[in-house]
């Protein structure tokens, strides 16, 4: 069948079945990407490699809640029954290590470096739900889009296939909709999948880029039926319907802005732990931080990126102490960045809706809860910046 | 294009020891070195590089415009700053930069400067004086007024003849000294008397710890010059200097890339929110 | 030349005694002379009677106390247009530190006790005085506990570089 081509994709939806998604990770295996997935491992549903939908978390759905994470067994046999996991795809486009580059002492002394080879991993991304498609673009506004771009960080972007999965339930944490990053993505894919379970177990297909086209061609896809087409939208619908959280963004920067004394901070600050797993969970957290070492006989040094958090102590030390040395300050670091501060410094915010912060905290703070204390508990003018130069 | 965390190599040209603890380098590029980096203005740091030890964001001292060697005053406080301070002439040292934005020394043309420095402060400030008294004519009076801990650590005591040769106002001042001082004892806000401040027509440029800035802004204010012509340079903890690693942010800003200059009106009300 | 100014004109531009009422000046001017001090010139000694005190018109005084093995130490130097004294103010009426004139020293220079004498008779002047008094004593207060924070030296202790 001949398919129009628009925008990215210009091609029609089609219909794939479960032998159809296997032929579609052959296709990606077989044009020599390396295919990441959801799995189960360790009793959480991870992103890793997967050879085939067999590998694919099929009947599990996850229970999530503040501090809670659980795998639950569906009454069906849905491959993407679930929401998402401790990982996010942030791991493979950002690694938590790597190495910048390498540099020797030459026989004059000079030193010699050598930047890490250009060839990165390319990857194809299966099951990105449309939270995390929206904090991939956040990133990109930080390591491309700003004044410097990371080459590490573009050239995995660049060589990334992206395969979304539209979410088929909301969990009890998500809050795409507050966020308006989903639980639909619209673009910024290569193809995006939505799973049907009436009736036979298919699904829908559409098209967001050449190269997902041209994937999508290798698979044998039926056109989509304009009811199989409602289905999907009836899915997603549906899912907006019950997500867990909500959180008001009318204003959000400007109300935390004038309530960085608000007594909220101390109360919060009594049950955080710093433990830093929001900022490890979180998709859009960014900060980094550089080792330098070299061998005993200071000939050969390197130098290797590393994840870091504003939760350490490390990150604001200067002169001898660090500028944000208590729980208090580095919580309302944390969150007046992630939903104001990011705001002026990238034209977005940086919450996608996700929820993993407020699961994987492990004395259940959450992020919504915290903005609406504030909101309710609102200083008004001249409680903190009202004006940012 | 470049990749950004890559540093040059550059050799240690000259190096003069100017108090106990720092001591100012000349760095020019290593021969074989292919690229270069882009011309310092005043104002911009750079990160040098002990290899193996690590990298610390330092302003330039001298050498802007890209004529002559990059010059970088150095205090020793720690692992990597100790070894850059032991670096002798030969030695390598990694450059990355020029990173940050400028003091606004065209901005202030036609109307009275006043500089004030504090301690080590003063480094950061000697390119901009440099340009003042380079163009001296184009500037109504220009006033230097530098606070140190004690006379001997009071830095580029020469210059301060050679700047007032140039037609430039220059007080010092310390905060103690042992017997036999015959100058000021004071905090450095005493000699803020001394200015001439037009008010409204004054720029005033202030380099020294985060407090010691604090309180000369306040001063200033209250003798009539405005908060947006008040500027000053802002320091935080710094791995990346290009705005990704996150480390040197103060709410909005990157200190890095926003900064490190910023005007009094800009950064006073992120300063005055503790443990921001 | 010039005219000679009066001691009320001299007392007057002194900042400390901007726009006081011409009686009041006047009466205080009656307790005040003109005095110069040479450079190494003493104006007060250390735990004596606070008979005096001073507006420096022009010139240089250092504030120093001696100390063993260092010598005689600044704490501060009072400039022109400053007040140097106010132990007058307070009993027992005794100076707590040194004052010498580093360079060649034009004062105004008050006798303490006949000015006190004339506070205590008219509490109006001593209100007056002492609100002119108290801002040069809390502006000199807070720029020694900035002092104090010793913001230029390394810092102590914890290596500086994270």
């Amino acid at each position: 069948m001949s398919v129009a081509r628009r925008h990215g994709g210009g091609t029609e939806p089609a219909v794939i079945s479960r032998a159809g998604l296997d032929r579609l990770l052959a296709s990606l295996t077989r044009r020599g990407f390396e295919v990441i997935g959801p799995t189960v491992r360790d009793r959480a549903i991870v992103y890793e490699e997967i050879a085939s939908t067999a590998d694919l978390p099929q009947g599990w759905t996850d229970e999530q809640e503040g501090g809670t994470y659980r795998l639950r067994r569906r009454e069906d046999e849905a491959l993407f029954g679930f929401n998402n996991g401790p990982n996010s795809w942030k791991s493979h486009l950002f690694p938590p290590r790597l190495t910048l580059w390498r540099a020797r002492r030459g026989e004059d002394g000079a030193m010699e470096f050598s930047e890490e080879p250009e060839e990165v991993p390319r990857y194809a991304f299966i099951g990105v739900r449309s939270c995390d498609l929206a904090a991939i673009g956040v990133q990109d506004r930080v390591f491309v889009g700003d004044s410097y771009a990371d080459p590490d960080y573009a050239a995995r972007r660049r060589e990334a296939f992206i395969v979304v999965v539209n979410c088929g339930k909301a969990g009890n944490t998500c809050f795409c909709v507050s966020m308006q990053t989903g639980p639909r993505a619209e673009s910024g894919f290569d193809l995006a999948l939505t799973e049907l379970l009436d009736g036979e177990h298919r699904f829908l297909v559409e098209v967001g880029s050449d190269p997902g086209a041209e994937v999508l061609a290798e698979v044998q896809a039926e056109p989509a039926d304009p009811v199989d087409e409602e289905a999907a939208v009836a899915v997603s619908d549906e899912c907006a319907s019950q997500m867990g959280r909500e959180l008001d963004t009318d204003g959000i920067k400007e109300l935390l802005y004038r309530n960085l004394e608000n007594e909220r901070w101390d109360e919060v600050s009594e049950r955080c732990l710093t433990c830093g797993n929001c900022t490890l969970v979180c998709p859009t957290c960014f900060c980094s931080t550089v080792e330098d070492t070299s061998d005993l006989a200071g000939e050969e040094a390197e130098r290797t990126r590393l994840l870091d958090s504003c939760f350490t102590m490390d990150h604001s030390y200067i002169h001898g102490g660090s500028v944000r040395a208590s729980p208090r300050s580095r919580y309302r670091q944390w969150m007046t960045h992630k939903l104001a501060t990011w705001i002026d410094q990238f034209g977005t915010s940086g919450c996608v809706g996700c929820g993993r912060c407020i699961t994987w905290c492990p004395v259940a703070i959450d992020i919504t809860e915290e903005a609406a204390a504030i909101r309710a508990t609102d200083l008004g003018e001249g409680g903190g910046i009202d004006q940012v130069g | 294009m470049r990749d950004p965390m890559l540093p040059l190599s550059f050799r240690v040209a000259a190096k003069r020891r100017e108090l106990a603890d720092t001591w100012t380098l000349e760095l020019e590029p290593d021969a074989g070195a292919h690229d270069r980096l882009g011309a310092f203005a005043p104002g911009q740091f750079a990160m040098l590089y002990a290899f193996g030890s690590g990298e610390v964001p330092i302003s330039v001292s001298g050498g802007v415009g890209g004529e002559g060697p990059l010059v970088h005053t150095v205090r020793a406080v720690g692992a990597a700053t100790r070894a850059i301070c032991a670096a002798e002439p030969g030695d390598s040292v990694g450059v990355r930069g020029p990173f940050g934005n400028t003091w606004p020394i065209e901005e202030a043309e036609g109307g009275d400067v006043v500089v004030v420095a504090g301690g080590i402060g003063l480094a950061p400030l000697r390119p901009a004086i440099e340009r003042l008294a380079a163009s001296r004519e184009r500037f109504g009076a220009v006033t230097l007024l530098y606070g140190a801990r004690s006379p001997d650590e009071m830095l580029f005591t020469e210059e301060l003849d050679s700047w007032r040769s140039a037609g430039i106002a220059v007080e010092t001042i310390v905060d103690s000294a042992p017997a036999g001082w015959s100058g000021r004892v004071g905090l450095v806000t005493k000699l803020i008397d001394e200015a001439e401040l037009s008010g409204g027509h004054t720029t005033a440029l202030i380099c020294g710890p985060e407090v010691m800035m604090r309180f000369v802004g306040a001063e200033l204010v209250q003798r009539g010059v405005e908060r947006s012509r008040i500027h000053i340079s802002m320091e935080r903890n710094m791995k990346c200097a290009i705005g990704h690693c996150g480390h040197c942010q103060l709410g909005p800003a990157f200190i890095c890339k926003d900064g490190p200059v910023f005007t009094l009106a800009a950064i006073e009300p992120l300063m005055a929110v503790r443990e921001l | 030349m010039g005219s000679i100014k009066s001691v009320d004109e001299l007392i007057a531009e002194a900042p400390a005694f901007a726009e006081m009422r011409a009686e009041q000046l006047e009466v205080i001017a009656g307790c005040a002379r003109n005095q110069t001090f040479e450079g190494g010139e003493q104006l007060m000694r250390e735990g004596e009677e606070a008979n005096r005190f001073y507006v420096i018109r022009r010139g240089l005084v250092a504030l120093e106390t001696f100390v063993a093995h260092r010598g005689a130490l600044t704490l501060e130097t009072i400039e022109d247009g400053e007040l140097l004294g106010w132990s007058w103010l307070v009993p027992p009426y005794r100076t707590h530190l040194d004052a010498r004139a580093i360079a060649t020293t034009h004062t105004v220079s008050f006798d303490a006790v006949c000015l006190r004498g004339k506070a205590d008779a008219d509490p109006a002047l001593g209100y007056e005085l002492m609100r002119r008094f108290l801002p040069v004593i809390v502006e000199r207060l807070q720029a020694t506990r900035l002092r104090l924070l010793d913001v230029y030296g390394p810092v102590a202790g914890a290596e500086a570089e994270g």
